[in-house]
């Protein structure tokens, strides 16, 4: 029997058994709760912080928290962050730089301990697909990224199937959710949350040896037909009421075939250059090095951060930036992400989570860039 | 990636704001080998780190020299560096000139200042097996004839059967008696077999644009055009991000790009 053709039962007032067992097991929760008046991801220590109740009203530039009238726990679109502050940390120590009394240097590593080992509850398809064109970023290439691989080999999925859309999504238009699809992204466990007559509870399903073993210590009972059904439906009409499309239909063709379009232009005398769409991003992963002395003088850090493609100094050299304008920055970014980002990884870098729309302070929409940049 | 460190085991100016280092493994041990082209990100104690290109001997690798323009904050912390000091290096990266697959034909290097520098490792290999090659010519551009680097070794390349150099300047001085104007006026009056050359370009962006134009007018196809690109570069794995042009992570499939790879991308503005 493979692990996926069982499907179980959870009831949400054994939810609190997950986190035992897994606490049990040395794993940290990292899921959903309500802080300053959003939905962020952070350590969880009990179920008892996952955000019973909220949803939220997601739209170009805005983002508000909603009561919903039920108490779902995962009724709202994605968390303000993405789950890449854990396995591709925002600030990192990348060494420690040693001066001798004779003054030759010595090196030591900044980032030598073990990673904590971490269960990501609440992952949802599109953010699947983000962790998976990260790996390919980091772990795919000629190098691998050793910060990256340890925390990544340390992580437990704990994935759900979208029951909500958000304003801002378009993960249909990419093909990357709302389902989870364990031949595309690997997960441990998957959860569909059921809310109905029949009561509150979780359909859980085994993506791996480790998600089954687990499942196996949780208070289940095998799930009905009509409870599969049921979760089956739920996601197929998400699925219909995405917030957001973006025609990909040669896109990356037709970007690069656009490069000299007016609505660079335009769209740049909107926007403001604060990088918030490359922070929220889950797929960006650009870093910068940072390079500190202690006061003595004998000793220097080496510390790496995220940066963003919308930062003047990103492409600085002798000469001045390589892409001076706001117009080249923003088109960078977009091309990157919809066009070149196929030949470099495969794939598209968006997973359509809608995040870069709703985090822009002037409401910048790629689908809308995308689709003024289509028309001649 | 960790650097390790590595002694200065000599210094020398070249010209007023460029230098050479002679680094060596420390505590002693064997350098890795390098392709001529690559280049290394040397980090100076607590100033950060800077990609620099390997301007050695591939045949001596135990000597890995750099020379190095002072510019900025890492490059004037390298500058500071005396016979003893030691640095940190991570390298070699990139690919270099494809050399070894050009055995046969005539030969082009052309360097615009500092860029003589990722070439000469490839000079010095094409000098080392003359008999592989046709006809060498080197063409320099330099702003004064101050900042012509190498003038010596120039003068010994000039002796070399087969060798032919030639150096313009953009402001000459009372001594000069050479050409005056940019690098792609030297490439109007040379003789190029189309089918049997290659060139080999490194200098800045407007530079390599224009010469490669004109060495397209005279016929050489874009694939026998190869240039070394110059980004931003923060890691040189390919994981910073910040060295792309296009799809093209410079610090890993480049710095050289044979132009038809590149020509697309180089023809726009900022990217
Ligand atoms: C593949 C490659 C090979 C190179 N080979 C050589 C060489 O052989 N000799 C040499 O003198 N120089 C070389 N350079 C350029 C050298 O890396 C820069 O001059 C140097 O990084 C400037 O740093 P700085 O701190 O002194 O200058 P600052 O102006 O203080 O630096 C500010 C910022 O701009 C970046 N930066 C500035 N100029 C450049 C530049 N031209 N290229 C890339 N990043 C830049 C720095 O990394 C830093 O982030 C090479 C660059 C590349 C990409
Ligand atoms: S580009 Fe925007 S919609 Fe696409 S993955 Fe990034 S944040 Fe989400
Ligand atoms: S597109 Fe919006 S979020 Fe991104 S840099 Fe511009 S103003 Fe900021």
């Amino acid at each position: 029997m493979t692990p996926s053709s069982v499907q179980s039962i959870l009831e949400r007032s054994r939810l609190q058994d997950l986190f035992d067992v897994l606490h049990r097991r040395g794993y940290a929760v990292i899921g959903p709760t309500v802080r300053d008046r959003a939905i962020v991801c952070e350590e969880l220590r009990s179920a008892a912080e996952l955000p019973e109740g909220w949803g939220d009203l997601q739209e170009g530039g805005s983002y508000r928290l909603q009561r919903r009238p039920d108490k779902a726990l995962f009724g709202f679109a994605v968390p303000t962050n993405s789950w890449k502050e854990w396995l591709h940390p925002k600030r990192l120590k990348l060494l420690d730089a040693h001066r001798n009394p004779d003054g030759s240097l010595r090196f030591t590593p900044g980032d030598e301990d073990d990673p904590p080992k971490l269960a990501f509850l609440g992952a949802r398809s599109c953010e699947l697909h983000a962790i998976a064109i990260q790996d390919r970023v980091f772990l795919g290439g000629a190098f691998t990224d050793p910060h990256y691989a340890k925390r990544r080999a340390a992580v437990l999925i704990i994935a759900t199937n979208c029951g909500t859309s958000g304003g801002t999504c378009f993960c249909v238009s990419m093909n990357t959710g709302p389902k989870v699809n364990r031949e595309r992204t690997p997960f441990d466990i998957a959860l569909t949350e059921l809310l109905d007559e029949s009561g509150h509870r979780f359909l859980l399903e085994a993506g791996s040896e480790a998600g089954a073993v687990i499942l196996g210590e949780l208070p289940v009972r095998a799930a009905t037909e009509s409870e599969v059904t049921a979760a089956e439906t739920l996601v197929a009409n998400t699925a219909n009421r995405m917030g957001r499309s973006l025609d990909t239909h040669r896109l990356p063709e037709t970007l690069l075939a656009n490069l000299e379009h007016p609505r660079w232009k335009e769209v740049a005398d909107r926007c403001l250059n604060c990088a918030n769409c490359t922070m929220v991003c889950p797929t960006c992963f650009c870093t910068t090095v940072e390079d500190v002395t202690h006061l003595t003088g004998d000793h220097a850090e080496r510390w790496r951060r995220w940066d963003s493609c919308f930062n003047l100094d990103f492409t600085r050299m002798h000469g001045g930036p390589a892409r001076q304008s706001g117009q080249s920055r923003y088109r960078q970014w977009l091309t990157h992400k919809l066009a070149t980002w196929h030949e470099q990884f495969g794939s598209s870098g968006c997973v359509g989570c809608g995040r870069c729309i709703s985090w822009c302070p002037v409401g910048i929409d790629l689908t809308e860039e995308v689709r003024a940049l289509r028309s001649p | 990636m960790m650097p390790s460190p590595w002694r200065v085991a000599e210094r020398w100016d070249e010209t007023a704001d460029t230098f050479t280092v002679a680094l060596e493994p420390e505590p002693r041990r064997e350098a890795p080998g390098f392709a001529p082209g690559q280049f290394n990100m040397l980090y100076a104690f607590g100033a950060g780190e800077s990609a620099i290109s390997i301007s050695g001997d591939p045949a001596l690798p135990g000597r890995m020299l750099h020379t190095v323009r002072k510019v900025g904050t890492v490059t004037s912390a390298l500058a500071l560096l005396r016979p003893g000091d030691t640095l940190g290096l991570r390298g070699p990266f990139g690919t270099g000139w494809p050399i070894e697959s050009l055995r046969g034909r005539d030969l082009l290097f052309i360097a615009g200042g500092i860029g003589l520098a990722p070439l000469r490792p490839a000079i010095y290999h094409a000098l080392r097996h003359r008999t592989a090659y046709g006809a060498i010519r080197i063409l320099l551009g330099a702003r004064t004839p101050a900042d012509l680097l190498y003038p010596e070794e120039l003068a010994n390349w000039r002796k070399s059967p087969g060798v032919a150099c030639a150096v313009t300047v953009d402001r000459g001085d009372s001594d000069w008696q050479g050409h005056v104007g940019v690098v792609t006026k030297l490439i109007s009056s040379i003789n190029l077999d189309p089918r049997n050359s290659a060139a080999l370009i490194c200098g800045p962006e407007v530079m390599m644009r224009y010469t490669a134009a004109a060495l397209r007018e005279k016929g050489l196809p874009q694939e026998s055009i190869h240039v070394s690109l110059e980004r931003n570069m923060k890691c040189a794995v390919a994981h910073c991000g910040h060295c792309q042009i296009g799809p093209h992570f410079i610090c890993q499939e480049g710095p050289v790009y044979p132009l038809n790879r590149i020509a697309f991308w180089l023809a726009q503005r900022e990217v």
